[in-house]
C-alpha cells in the first residue's frame, strides 16, 4: 500500500497535447475512479502511472519517491487491463504467479499466495486451464487474480469491465468493491461508465479533454457538480439544461427562461442582474405538478417504462428534456403535461460553464 | 434452405477437389516416371501406371550419380538460409511491428523496393560483388545471397504475426516484473511459433528449389545444390527421365519432413484467450 503524488502532470503524443497539467494525490488505501468520455486522457494517465508511457512534464511519486524514470517493474503496482491480457500459453495458476515467478520468489511463498488469491476469487477448480478455455468473467477473475498474488502497492484498473456484459458487470463491480474493503490496497480505476464511478469510487476525478474538471466525493459530484461538463456526465439520464437570465426581483432571485417564464431560486447569486446563465435540474427532481405560476407545460415525446420507473422525453420550447418519476400515472400521460421545478434542486452555472456561486450557504 | 447447403458444400468441396487434383497430379506423374523401367517409358503410351515397377532408377542415382552430393549441398544451403533468414527476420520484425524510430518508413520502403524487380538483372552485378570476394563458387555465397533476397519477405511476415499479438500481454509482463527482453522472450516468442515455422518452411522451401542464382554462381558438381544437380540429367541427346524423376522424388523428402515436423506449431489460434475473445 502507498500513497501516490501526481504533480502538474502533462502529456504530449507529438505536437497534440492530451494531458494539460494534472495534480492528484491520494491517500493510502484510497480508491480513486477517473472518469470521463473517450479522449479525455485518463487512461494515459493511468499508464503514466504505471510507467508505460513516459510523462513529458511534471511528477510522479510513489510512497514519496519520484518513479518519472523508473520501468513498470520497478515501481510495484499491478495493472489489471480492459482486454484482461492473460498470458495465452500458460494456465491460471502459471498465469498468476508469473509475476513472482520471474522476481525468484521461493517456491513455497509462490503457491500460498496464489492459492490465497484463487481462494479469495473461487478460481481453484479453475487453476490448470488455459485462459481460451474460460469465459469472460473466468478471465476477468483471473486478470485480478494476477494483480493480487503480488500484493504491490497499487492497483490500477484500466476500464476492467468493459468487456463483460451487464449482469456480470454488475456482479464484479461489487467483487471489486469487497476485494478492496478485505485488501485496503491504494487503488486507481479508470471507467467511462459514471454508474461504476459513483459505486466504487471513495474519490471521483471527473476529466474532460485532458483537464481535471472535478475531484470529490461521489455524492459531491452528484449533489454539487463545479461545471456544466460534470453536471451533464454524472448521473443517468443526464441533467436537463436550460438557458435562462439571473434576475433579482422583490428581493427573491430568479431565472428567467426566453419565454418569460420566472424559475423561483432558492438563494441569491454572485451574479449580475441580466446575466445569462444555464439552469440545471435532473429528471428525477422535476416534478409532475399541476399547472400553476411557476410551472411549465411541455409535450410528450415518448414514454420509456424502465421498470423501477419511468423516463418521460419531453419537449419544452422545442428542445429535449427528459423527466424520471416513479409514479407510474406517468404512463398514461397525455399529449402534454406541466412540470415544476423545487428550488433547492436547481444548479445554476454561470456563462462560462462554471457552477454559480451562491451567497448563502448549504444551498444551491 | 438446408437442400440449398448441402449442395453449396457439394460444390465447394468439388471445388476444392479439382484444384487438390491439379496441383497433385504432376507430382504422381513425378512418382510414376521415377518407378517406370526404362523399356517401357515410350513403349506404353499413357498410363496412369506401368505395368511393371521398379526401382533402378533409384537405385542409379543415390550410387552412381553425384546426387547425394548435391542433396548434402542443398540442405547446408536451405538449412542455413532458412535459420538465418528467421532469426534475422524475427528481430527486424519485431522492431518494426514494436518501435517507433526514425527512418522507420524509408527503410520498410527500401525493403519493398528490392522485392520489387526481377532478380534476373541482378545477376551479373552479384556475381561481380561475390568473385573478388572467392564468394563464387561457394555455398557460403549462396546462403548469403538467399539470405540477402529472403529477408524483407520474411520480415514482413514476421511482422504480421507480431503484429497479430497483442500489446498488452507485453504491458502486462513488464508490470508484473518482466524487461523488455525477457517479455520479448517468455510471452512474445512462445506466442509466435507458428510464424517461426511458417516463416522456416517459406524460407527453406524457396531456398531449396532456387535454381537462377545457384546455376550462375556455381560451377561444377562439388558445390552444385540440388536443382542445378537435376540439369546432370539432361545431356546433349537425350534426357533421362527415368533417373530425373527419381532424383525429384528423393528431393521432395526433406521438404515434407520439415513441414512434418514444423506442422504442429503451425496450428492457428495459439493466442485465443489472451484478450477479450
Amino acid at each position: 500500500m502507498a500513497s501516490i503524488d501526481i504533480r502538474n502532470v502533462r502529456k504530449n503524443f507529438g505536437i497534440v497535447s492530451v494531458l494539460h497539467g494534472v495534480d492528484l494525490s491520494l491517500e493510502n488505501g484510497e480508491f480513486v475512479v477517473l472518469v470521463g468520455p473517450s479522449g479525455c486522457g485518463k487512461s494515459t494517465l493511468l499508464r503514466m502511472i504505471a510507467g508505460l508511457e513516459e510523462v513529458t512534464e511534471g511528477e510522479i511519486r510513489i510512497d514519496g519517491i519520484r518513479v518519472n524514470e523508473r520501468a513498470p517493474k520497478d515501481r510495484d503496482i499491478a495493472m489489471v487491463f480492459q482486454s484482461y491480457a492473460l498470458y495465452p500459453h500458460m494456465n491460471v495458476a502459471e498465469n498468476m504467479s508469473y509475476g513472482l515467478r520471474i522476481r525468484k520468489a521461493a517456491r513455497e511463498k509462490i503457491t500460498a499466495a496464489v492459492s490465497n488469491a484463487a481462494r479469495k476469487l473461487e478460481l481453484q477448480p479453475l487453476l490448470a486451464r488455459r485462459p481460451k478455455a474460460l469465459s469472460g468473467g473466468q478471465r476477468q477473475r483471473v486478470a485480478m487474480g494476477r494483480a493480487i498474488v503480488r500484493q504491490p502497492k497499487a492497483f490500477l484498473f484500466d476500464e476492467p469491465l468493459s468487456n463483460l456484459d451487464a449482469r456480470l458487470r454488475e456482479q464484479m463491480r461489487a467483487e471489486i468493491k469487497k476485494l478492496h474493503r478485505d485488501l485496503g490496497a491504494t487503488s486507481i480505476y479508470v471507467t467511462h461508465d459514471q454508474i461504476e464511478a459513483m459505486t466504487l469510487a471513495d474519490r471521483i476525478v471527473a476529466m474532460h479533454e485532458g483537464v481535471v474538471q472535478q475531484v470529490g466525493s461521489p455524492l459531491e459530484l452528484y449533489d454539487r457538480p463545479a461545471n456544466l461538463f460534470v453536471a451533464g456526465f454524472i448521473g443517468s439520464p443526464a441533467m436537463n439544461f436550460l438557458s435562462a437570465r439571473y434576475e433579482v426581483s422583490g428581493g427573491t432571485a430568479g431565472a428567467r427562461l426566453p419565454d418569460g417564464t420566472l424559475i423561483a431560486l432558492s438563494s441569491d447569486y454572485q451574479l449580475e442582474e441580466g446575466a445569462a446563465v444555464t439552469l440545471g435540474i435532473r429528471p428525477e427532481h422535476v416534478e409532475m405538478s399541476p399547472a400553476s405560476e411557476s410551472s411549465l407545460r411541455a409535450t410528450v415525446d415518448l414514454i420509456e417504462p424502465t421498470g423501477f420507473g419511468i423516463i418521460l422525453h419531453l419537449g419544452l420550447h422545442g428542445l429535449p428534456f427528459n423527466v424520471f418519476t416513479l409514479d407510474r400515472a406517468a404512463l398514461t400521460a397525455g399529449p402534454t403535461v406541466t412540470v415544476a421545478f423545487p428550488p433547492p434542486h436547481l444548479h445554476l452555472f454561470d456563462e462560462t460553464g462554471k457552477r454559480a456561486a451562491s451567497l448563502q450557504k448549504g444551498t444551491g | 434452405m438446408n437442400r440449398y447447403s448441402t449442395f453449396g458444400t457439394a460444390l465447394h468441396r468439388l471445388a476444392i477437389l479439382c484444384y487438390v487434383v491439379f496441383a497433385l497430379f504432376p507430382l504422381f506423374w513425378l512418382l510414376k516416371v521415377s518407378v517406370t523401367p526404362n523399356d517401357l517409358l515410350y513403349s506404353e503410351g499413357v498410363r496412369m501406371w506401368p505395368s511393371r515397377m521398379s526401382f533402378e532408377h533409384f537405385r542409379f542415382v543415390l550410387a552412381h550419380s553425384a546426387f547425394p552430393v548435391f542433396f548434402r549441398n542443398s540442405m547446408i544451403v536451405a538449412g542455413a538460409t532458412a535459420v538465418i533468414v528467421t532469426l534475422l527476420a524475427s528481430l527486424s520484425g519485431y522492431a518494426l511491428s514494436r518501435f517507433t524510430f526514425r527512418g522507420k518508413y524509408w527503410l520498410v520502403a527500401l525493403m519493398l523496393l528490392t522485392q520489387m524487380f526481377p532478380l534476373v538483372m541482378l545477376v551479373a552485378p552479384i556475381f561481380k560483388m561475390l568473385s573478388p570476394l572467392g564468394l563464387t563458387n561457394s555455398l557460403t555465397g549462396l546462403v548469403v545471397v538467399y539470405t540477402a533476397f529472403n529477408i524483407p519477405f520474411a520480415t514482413f511476415l514476421m511482422q504480421s504475426f507480431f503484429d497479430g499479438i497483442p500489446k498488452e500481454l507485453e504491458e502486462a509482463a513488464k508490470i508484473d516484473g518482466a524487461t523488455q527482453f525477457m517479455a520479448f522472450r517468455q510471452i512474445v516468442l512462445p506466442l509466435t511459433l507458428p510464424g517461426i515455422a511458417a516463416t522456416l518452411g517459406f524460407v527453406f522451401t524457396a531456398a531449396w528449389s532456387e535454381l537462377l542464382f545457384a546455376l550462375m554462381l556455381i560451377s561444377g558438381n562439388s558445390a552444385a545444390t540440388f536443382p542445378v544437380g537435376l540439369l546432370t540429367f539432361v545431356s546433349k541427346f537425350s534426357v533421362d527421365f527415368g533417373q530425373m524423376m527419381a532424383a525429384g522424388v528423393l528431393a521432395l523428402i526433406p521438404a515434407c519432413l520439415f513441414f512434418l515436423f514444423i506442422q504442429r506449431y503451425l496450428v492457428q489460434g495459439l493466442t485465443a484467450g489472451a484478450v477479450k475473445g
